[in-house]
């Protein structure tokens, strides 16, 4: 059952290329990943999905519910409330809020009382209130940031801060996430214990995720399949194994491996 | 068909003041992304010091341009140096309120100390009292001037940004101004030299003001500064010829807005091309768009 | 543990409504026995007039991040349509319909104003607010409904302390529950990161110009409230100055503080009534209140904190101690 079709999508800045007639294809409850070299286009292709840029040309189907809705040049809050969240490269937290405040805003479009409600603080709105921070506290536990809620965002260590991202996303109550680079500065350990985290909320929420990653050791263990980028198209795609021995994935990204030289 | 003229050669005197401040603003926006409330207020002084040095001085009109145009740079520099230098890597909307502050603190320290009410330049001698005759048409030796100074003006600021080595380093910073520094250019003087053209020209369009409607008053900028401003983004803001070109067509405009319309709106007409252009083509006539890297 | 949370909360909540109703019951009692005379009730009413400009523009600039510079238009909005409602019903009942009227009024424009405009980024927004107030002055200049230049004098005057103080705390009470709840986090996530907001399901237009009507709305009250208390306006009344003092309030407040906004309001008018006939002295002030200000502490007084009772009770445990050392 595929989640999300993604059909030669192209986007182009100006003379440049960004991104060249890519398609790929996601099935309902896929741990896949998205590598290839810096400049390739990955995160691009993220801004595509997610309704930050306008696609030049293609479309992006998402099937949901039974229903294939076209979410190309929708804007980036109504393709969230389909279902797809996202977490960014360069780390954009609210960073000037605190932790519980960060997790609860993502929760904001499933909010019911209005704003007549708000004004007056009716009991509706109260009452509601209180289950926001009760669910964001649960979320918050399993990012191990329960204890941290008051703090302010920048305040975290950077691992947090990641972690934190993670679940602000898991917070838009997404059927699909993508995750951009969410190993990025962390050492092996912390590497190592995200990828636990990424395996298990993949099932625990039953979601299907994309993965941007530079770090082979967290691609090549949980991602069942990946998508090769170079210069804006997909230039592989298949099982880890697959990708790995593929030769030109080898020459654009990958490199030799040192045992065979 | 006279009329006509007339109102199109009105048009391009005011346009040319127009086009002088306006390259101020779009200069400093250009280089250091701000809007600098205070440049209209610094056009206001310029008209100040030339009513002094007319009046008082004694000095012809030529003397008081330059000594109009020297005050105002040492102004500009000054209030760059003590305003926005220290917020360089504040927020915009932090400058931009500094900015705010500046330009109330021209405008109402200059009533504190001359008093509000609306003081007049001595009359014209000379050369400049003449009118100029084109067929139908005459043309007071004035408008003439103006329209000659500010082309000299022009040309020559083109010249520095273009062919000098410190033009070079103005656009060189107002592309990346990082990249600048690390290439070894000193931006914190290029970033006063900006601001030091800038306010030269706001000066001489201020006492340009002063010699052709020949009444000055300390809120005398607030307006026309508005205005500029709108040329400035009509244009495309951060692009010089946009400036000038800008300045003109909202120059003409205006008069003809005035003269075949309705006197009374033709302010709002400016804000209302402004809003409008923010919103339809927000790079103006000359710029292009460019995008936040997400 | 929570039961315990739960009574200090309640606590807190009587004791903030027991000083509300001690400071109308005060107040009322000192004009009613005269130690507030005329004059101080005028300093009165623009403190209370001030709060709610300036807690409804820090709405708008401090919370949600959009920088506007025509506050003094939704304000003339309010009082023009007020002025003129009351001049031809002058009742209570016509006061409450010309204010209402004139925050509705207001909220409207500021809603027409704001779908196109609040997509530009901070500087130009703020130019196009500013272009925005001056089309409305000059609008308001040449009707001959609004009288022009001249104004409208022998506005029915229905305001006095008990409508002031409806109107401010209830300004107050509503900004403060909107920011508290998810819909004012949603406002606040658009200033800390608009692309973040977005792509966490926020509708970040809606909200833009939820947090501007919300504000114009508040604004249009504060102009009918002027207009019906000092009986004469005319469109200089609301220029560019007017909307530079309430940003003044907003910024020596702390933008991002709801309490910064009212210690700033009162301080500020204070300043002014002190200083009514040097309006030149007045506005130097002001300048360079904001340049020193966004130089050496840009976060205004209150930063984004607010003044809470426990704040309070610390500086008052501050001072019994000096009180008790020998």
């Amino acid at each position: 059952m595929p989640i999300l079709t993604v059909k030669k999508l192209t986007k182009n800045f100006g003379g440049l290329a960004a991104v060249s007639n890519v398609s790929l294809e996601l099935e309902q409850g896929e741990l896949v990943g998205l590598i290839g070299p810096n400049g390739a286009g990955k995160t691009t292709v993220f801004n595509l999905l997610t309704g930050v840029y306008k696609p030049t040309s293609g479309t992006i189907t998402l099937h949901t519910n039974g229903v294939d809705k076209p979410i190309q040049g929708l804007k980036p809050y109504k393709v969230c409330e389909m279902g797809l969240a996202r977490t960014f490269q360069n780390i954009r937290l609210f960073k000037d809020l605190t932790v519980l405040d960060n997790v609860r805003i993502a929760m904001h479009k499933n909010v019911k009382y209005g704003l007549a409600a708000s004004f007056l603080r009716l009991p509706s709105c109260q009452k509601e209130e209180q289950e926001l921070v009760e669910r964001s506290m649960e979320l918050l536990k399993i990012m191990k940031l329960d204890h941290k809620k008051d703090e302010l965002a920048r305040n975290l260590p950077y691992g947090e801060q990641r972690h934190l991202e993670i679940a602000r996303a898991l917070a838009t109550n997404p059927s699909l996430l993508l995750l951009d680079e969410p190993a990025a500065g962390m050492n092996p350990a912390e590497t190592a214990q995200l990828t636990e985290v990424i395996s298990w909320i993949r099932n625990q929420f039953k979601l299907t995720i994309l993965l941007i990653e530079h770090d082979m050791s967290l691609v090549m263990k949980i991602c069942e399949r990946i998508y090769v980028l170079d210069y804006g198209q997909v230039i592989a795609s298949g099982t880890p194994e697959e990708v790995r021995t593929n030769k030109r994935v080898i020459e654009a990204y990958l490199g030799e491996d040192v045992n065979n030289a | 068909m006279e009329q006509f003229l007339h109102q199109i050669i009105n048009g391009i005197s005011l346009g040319s003041i127009y086009a002088l401040v306006a390259l101020g603003y779009t200069m400093v926006y250009g280089i250091i992304k701000l809007i600098n409330f205070a440049h209209c207020d610094i056009y206001m002084i310029g008209a100040y010091v030339g009513y002094f040095c007319m009046t008082f001085l004694g000095i012809g009109f030529v003397p008081s341009l330059l000594a109009a145009m020297a005050v105002c740079t040492v102004l500009g520099v000054t209030i760059e140096k003590i305003a926005y230098k220290p917020l360089r890597n504040a927020t915009r909307i932090a400058v931009l309120i500094t900015a705010i502050g500046v330009s109330l603190f021209l405008e109402y320290g200059t009533m504190f100390f001359v008093k509000a009410q609306v003081r007049s330049y001595p009359p014209l001698t000379g050369l400049l009292a003449k009118t100029l005759q084109l067929g139908n048409i005459s043309v007071p030796m004035l408008q003439v001037l103006i329209l000659a100074i500010t082309i000299i003006l022009m040309l020559l600021l083109q010249f520095v940004v273009n062919k000098t080595k410190i033009g070079k380093a103005m656009r060189a910073v107002s592309m990346d101004q990082d990249a600048a520094e690390l290439m070894g250019i000193n931006v914190d003087t290029t970033i006063s030299f900006t601001f030091a053209l800038g306010s030269a020209l706001a000066g001489a369009a201020g006492i340009l003001v002063g010699v052709y409607y020949n009444s000055i008053n300390p809120l005398m900028g607030v307006l026309p500064g508005l205005k500029s401003f709108v040329a400035a983004v009509f244009g495309g803001i951060g692009i010089i010829p946009g400036a000038m070109i800008g300045g003109y067509i909202i120059g003409i405009v205006e008069v003809l807005i005035s003269g075949y319309i309705n006197s009374m709106y033709r302010d709002a007409f400016v804000f209302a091309i402004l809003i409008l252009i923010l919103i339809l083509k927000p790079a103006g006539l000359l710029g292009k768009n460019t995008r936040e890297k997400v | 543990m929570k039961k315990l949370a739960e009574t200090m909360r309640n606590t807190k909540s009587w004791t903030k409504l027991l000083l509300l109703v001690l400071t109308y019951v005060i107040i009322q009692l000192l004009i009613l026995f005269g130690i507030i005379q005329d004059f101080q009730q005028i300093t009165l009413t623009t403190i209370c007039i001030n709060i709610i400009l300036a807690v409804s523009l820090n709405l708008i600039t401090g919370f949600t991040g959009q920088f506007s510079l025509g506050h003094a238009g939704f304000m003339s909005i309010g009082a023009y349509t007020c002025a003129l409602i009351t001049m031809r019903m002058p009742t209570i009942p016509g006061f409450i319909l010309g204010l209402v009227a004139g925050a509705v009024a207001a909220a409207v424009v500021g809603i027409l104003v704001g779908l196109p405009t609040l997509r530009l980024r901070g500087d130009y927004l703020a130019i196009a607010t500013l272009g925005m107030s001056e089309i409305i002055r000059i609008v308001f200049l040449n009707l001959n409904i609004t009288n022009g230049a001249a104004g409208l004098s022998g506005i029915p005057q229905f305001v006095n302390w008990p409508w002031l103080f409806v109107f401010t705390a209830g300004t107050i009470l509503l900004i403060v529950n909107f920011l508290k709840s998810s819909h004012g986090r949603a406002c606040i996530s658009i200033r800390e990161d608009e692309i973040a907001a977005e792509a966490m399901g926020i509708n970040t237009t809606k909200y833009k110009v939820t947090a501007f009507a919300i504000g114009a709305f508040c604004a249009g009250i504060a102009g009918a409230l002027y207009a019906s208390y000092f009986f004469f306006i005319k469109p200089t009344t609301f220029n560019f100055q007017k909307s530079v003092d309430v940003l003044v309030m907003v910024v020596l407040g702390g933008m991002g503080s709801v309490s910064g906004s009212v210690l700033a309001a009162i301080l500020l008018a204070l300043i002014s009534t002190f200083l009514q006939s040097f309006s030149e002295l007045r506005m130097v002030i002001y300048s360079l209140i904001l340049i020193i200000i966004m130089i050496f502490r840009p976060q205004g007084l209150m930063g984004s904190k607010e003044l809470s009772l426990s704040m309070l009770s610390k500086l008052g445990s501050k001072f019994s101690f000096r009180k008790g050392r020998v």
